[in-house]
């Protein structure tokens, strides 16, 4: 015995050097095998013959060969193109403006943009369903005042997914700008002004042409995400807005076409890793996590900067028209005027739905008749709605016990490593954020039908621990790397062991963002719906599957009331986790 | 090169009592507010043609701020702005004639070292043969000609000082403005980049105004100093003057190393203090009672004086070649620094002395 024991030590001493990365192990092996292993097999299965096992292109002659799935797939890239273009179209100057506000002011701002971010989609589409129906508010509000006579088609159109799709893709754009942005030098525009350049030529050929990374990343994120959307088309569109998760999701809950379904999700994985491989061509793929741009080279470059030239020409010479004719005084609330609109769409149909679950009506009128808390004692006294309840609370805090563990060790296996593995590693963290959430979770479907995890809750702590993951790491990492490693070497020195120095030292300090990374992932699962769809089985469901169950069958004020109570939790987790990060990282 | 104090000054003109205005560039009542705090007193100031004029000051006294009106990069709450005659104030940043070198070299990230300095032209609109021509002949007065085709991230700081440097002289405006442009270079690079700023100010014969809180640079290097604090030009005029004549005890303390006594002024010949009654310089005169008396260390000796004298002992003992510097602690603690000639005899540490000076190199301040 102590013999094996003194033979062992030496040589864990000279062969097996725990290096930093091997913190990084557990979660590689938890996302090779729960979110690599069923991608690439779902994959595998698009050119699988279901009839008799082998290989087959059939899938996919099926696809280009039927009308239907074609104008499916050009609806999806239509809209995921349209909704990025307009989401950094409106994000754009919301981000500028907030990159300008003085660093205290700008983060009280910035909840306007965090709250709707982290608003669960399901939330944000019922209340627009409220505002944009027949006789929803702005229809109601219209004939009401005798403006029209006819209510207006808002809804069930490309007017309402655009609507919706925008609203949700807004808060993602801006978030990603932000950072960028901020970490222009504002001195530099006023260097390119006493040089010459008027204000307006100042802004393109300085501010945009550096803010540009930002602007790529946010169009990409958006895109990706936007390819896999179901809950707003399905919701807000009609018959010709039908996106292909919907068509996937059909493929695999009604006609179990498993290969069909793997072919649909490799074409909307195949569109989003070309997206990020020509993102990666212009502006390489590191500026995401906030590394610098490349500078690009020759003829691209020159040619970019000569159309910057002429725009910033045409903008300076439109900007001087404008000043002249509106005045400089109203030239100056223009932005600010329309940031607060921005605000305003971001924010309000969310709050218009807290009225709405004190109706005392039994339909969703707006304003309600009478006020009453009756929607909320149905909401409580049904054991269906409470039971998913609190079954989401459980799954919430699993996940996010499991996504702060793994992520927490991948972020410091990170920060501690400089190998040239590291940016791997760290991409390969990043990409269930990059998969379209629909291609997981038909994959993890696929796999945990075959290892009895389908309906159980341990099937959907795993899903929602990989989809959080991301999240975990990266405010992990953004604490860590604000985290002085001196106060490490200095614990070292001073006598204590890797443990002693991080439990007496390194987790202290970073408990802030440890916290906030808890939160984050919490919220992540508790309004999490796809892999929920799929996984979380026919009786016992989460909140997010019932209240999609629900709005399937029928709007209902109970719906507005579970809403409000979905809102006021996430929004409480969110404030709690920016004001622990706030206190880690200052 | 015009020096002086009477160099860029605003004149009446006698027939018609109307105020003339001369010089380059001149500023009336110029002042800014923030809110509540004052980052800027209403100040005057004129600057002559071709003037090197340096703003001293410690962190705060509103140098930076001085810099952004005359540029126009931030609007004055009060004052004018005239620059050859014309009023300036209401005229756009891009659209006035002055070049500004930030601290931070502001460079563009995005522009090469050559597109850097070529952007001032393309904002002019010059054909492209004549900005080529002059972007070459800048890049090899600053000797950055091999550098062209770099990014300013490539280059070392006292390259991309050089290239700043460059994108302000090019255009050649006839005012530059310098915002602590040596800042972040070591000891070394400085004293060389003092040099060559010099040599590109003879060259260009451009008015410049040069902001640095390092007392040593601005000797070496203005015309004219304009010492500020807490938002106020505290003193104006060449350096000469300010160390030999410095207006208060503020100036004397910032400017070279100052003995200050302060007290309680007769109203005669006399200043009483602390550490005793002090016999004024001939004539020195004074607003207010309080008052202080400055002597500079090379015009203390060992031994009484016109009947002025201090006693302390000695704590320290700098030997700097060819002078050496006598720190001593006088009664009450405060130090007292004399500079002996490379002949005095040196006194030991620990030592006991008297220190006096003639009364006529002592400096009465308020
Ligand atoms: N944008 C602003 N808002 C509010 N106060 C300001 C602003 N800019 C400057 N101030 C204040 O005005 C005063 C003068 O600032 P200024 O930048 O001119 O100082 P400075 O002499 O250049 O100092 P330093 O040597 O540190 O650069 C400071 O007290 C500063 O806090
Ligand atoms: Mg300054």
């Amino acid at each position: 015995m102590s013999a094996v024991a003194a033979r062992a030590a030496p040589a864990r001493r000279s062969g097996f050097r725990f290096g930093p990365l091997w913190l990084a192990v557990p979660g590689l092996l938890f996302l090779a095998v729960f979110f690599a292993w069923p991608v690439a097999q779902l994959l595998g299965l698009s050119v699988v013959d279901p009839e008799n096992g082998g290989l087959s292109t059939e899938s996919y002659r099926r696809i280009a060969a039927t009308d239907v799935y074609l104008r499916v797939l050009g609806i999806t890239f239509r809209i995921a193109g349209w909704t990025a273009l307009w989401s950094l179209l409106i994000g754009y100057p919301l981000a500028y403006w907030l990159a300008r506000l003085p660093d205290m002011f700008r983060g009280r701002m910035l909840l306007f943009v965090m709250v709707p971010f982290w608003t669960s989609y399901l939330v944000k589409t019922f209340a627009w369903m409220i505002v944009l129906g027949r006789s929803g508010i702005i229809n109601s509000l219209a004939t009401g005042s005798g403006l029209i006579d006819q209510p207006l088609p808002l809804l069930h159109n490309m007017f309402g997914v655009m609507v919706g799709m925008v609203h949700a893709m807004v808060p993602l754009a801006v978030m990603t700008m932000l950072p960028v942005m901020t970490g222009i030098d504002r001195r530099l525009v006023q260097a390119a002004q006493t040089l010459g350049a008027a204000p307006a030529r100042a802004f393109w050929l300085v501010y945009f042409k550096l803010s540009l990374p930002g602007v790529a990343a946010a169009g990409l994120l958006v895109f990706i995400s936007s390819l896999g959307f179901f809950i707003v088309p399905a919701f807000l569109g009609g018959r010709q807005e039908t996106m292909l998760a919907q068509l996937i999701i059909t493929q695999v809950q009604e006609l179990l076409n498993w290969s069909f379904a793997g072919a649909l999700a490799a074409m909307m994985l195949a569109a989003a890793l070309v997206s990020c491989w020509i993102y990666d061509r212009l502006f390489g793929i590191s500026t995401i996590a906030g590394g610098s741009a490349q500078a690009g080279a020759g003829r691209i470059r020159d040619l970019g900067l000569a159309i910057l030239g002429v725009v910033g020409d045409i903008a300076g010479r439109a900007a001087a028209v404008t000043q002249r004719l509106l005045g400089k005084r109203i030239c100056g609330w223009l932005l600010p005027g329309f940031c607060w609109l921005v605000i305003g769409f971001l924010v309000l149909p969310t709050l218009l739905v807290i009225p709405l679950a004190f109706t005392s009506s039994q339909f969703l009128e707006f304003p309600p008749p009478g006020y009453g808390i009756g929607w909320f004692r149905t909401y409580f006294e049904s054991p269906l709605w409470i039971q998913a309840t609190i079954r989401s609370f459980m799954v919430a805090f699993a996940t996010a016990l499991a996504a702060t563990a793994i992520g927490g060790f991948a972020a410091l296996a990170l920060a501690h490593s400089r190998t040239r593995w590291s940016g791997l590693i760290f991409a390969f963290f990043l990409a269930p954020m990059i998969v379209p959430r629909i291609v997981i979770a038909v994959g993890l479907f696929y796999l945990f039908a075959r290892i009895g995890l389908v309906a159980t809750d341990l099937g959907l702590i795993i899903g929602h621990t990989v989809l959080a993951i991301p999240f975990t790491l990266v405010t992990i990492a953004a604490v860590l790397k604000t985290y002085d490693q001196r106060l490490d070497q200095a614990a070292a020195t001073l006598g204590a062991n890797r443990v002693r120095t991080l439990t007496g030292v390194t987790i202290p300090l970073v408990k802030g963002g440890l916290v906030a990374a808890f939160l984050f992932a919490f919220i992540t699962s508790f309004d999490e719906l796809t892999i929920a769809i799929f996984i979380s089985g026919g009786v016992k469901t989460t909140l997010p599957k019932q209240m999609w169950d629900d709005m399937i069958l029928q709007l209902n004020p109970t719906l507005a009331a579970v809403s409000v109570v979905v809102f006021v939790v996430v929004t409480v987790m969110l404030l709690l986790a920016e004001r622990f990060r706030s206190s880690s990282s200052s | 090169m015009a020096t002086g104090a009477g160099a860029g000054m605003a004149v009446r003109e006698p027939n018609t009592g109307k105020l003339v205005i001369e010089g380059k560039l001149v500023i009336e009542g110029l002042g800014k507010r923030y809110g509540a705090t004052t980052a800027l007193e209403p100040s005057s100031l004129s600057v002559a043609e071709g003037e090197f004029l340096t703003l001293l000051g410690p962190s705060g006294s509103g140098k930076t701020t001085l810099l952004q009106l005359i540029c126009g990069l931030v609007e004055a709450s009060e004052g004018r702005v005239v620059i050859d005659g014309r009023d300036q104030s209401n005229m756009p940043v891009h659209q006035r004639d002055i070049g500004l070198v930030f601290q931070h070299y502001a460079l563009f990230p995005h522009l090469t070292v050559a597109e850097n300095i070529a952007f001032p032209l393309k904002m002019r609109g010059r054909p492209s043969a004549e900005i080529a021509g002059r972007v070459a002949s800048t890049l090899d007065m600053v000797h950055l000609g091999h550098l062209a085709g770099r990014f300013p991230r490539e280059l070392s700081g006292g390259q991309q000082q050089r290239v700043a440097l460059a994108r302000c002289f090019v255009y050649q405006p006839s005012i530059i403005l310098m915002d602590e442009p040596l800042g972040a270079l070591d000891k070394k690079l400085r004293e060389h980049m003092q040099i060559e700023i010099k040599r590109l100010h003879r060259e260009s014969g451009a008015t410049i105004v040069y902001v640095t809180h390092d007392q040593e640079e601005a000797l070496a290097m203005s015309d004219r100093i304009c010492l500020m604090n807490h938002a106020k030009i505290e003193q104006l005029g060449t350096p000469r003057e300010i160390y030999e004549r410095p207006r208060t005890a503020f100036a004397a303390d910032f400017i070279g190393i100052s003995n200050i006594f302060r007290g309680s002024w007769d109203g005669n010949g006399a200043l009483d203090t602390p550490h005793g009654r002090f016999a004024l310089p001939r004539g020195a005169h004074c607003q207010s009672k309080d008052a202080a008396l400055v002597i500079r260390p090379e015009n203390l000796h060992l031994g009484e004086r016109d009947g002025n004298a201090v006693s302390g002992r000695v704590s320290e003992i700098v030997y700097a070649g060819s002078e050496t510097r006598v720190i001593a602690a006088l009664g009450d603690g405060s130090p007292l620094v004399l500079r002996l000639g490379p002949d005095d005899p040196v006194p030991a540490i620990d030592q006991a002395i008297v220190a006096g000076w003639a009364r006529d190199k002592a400096v009465l301040v308020a």
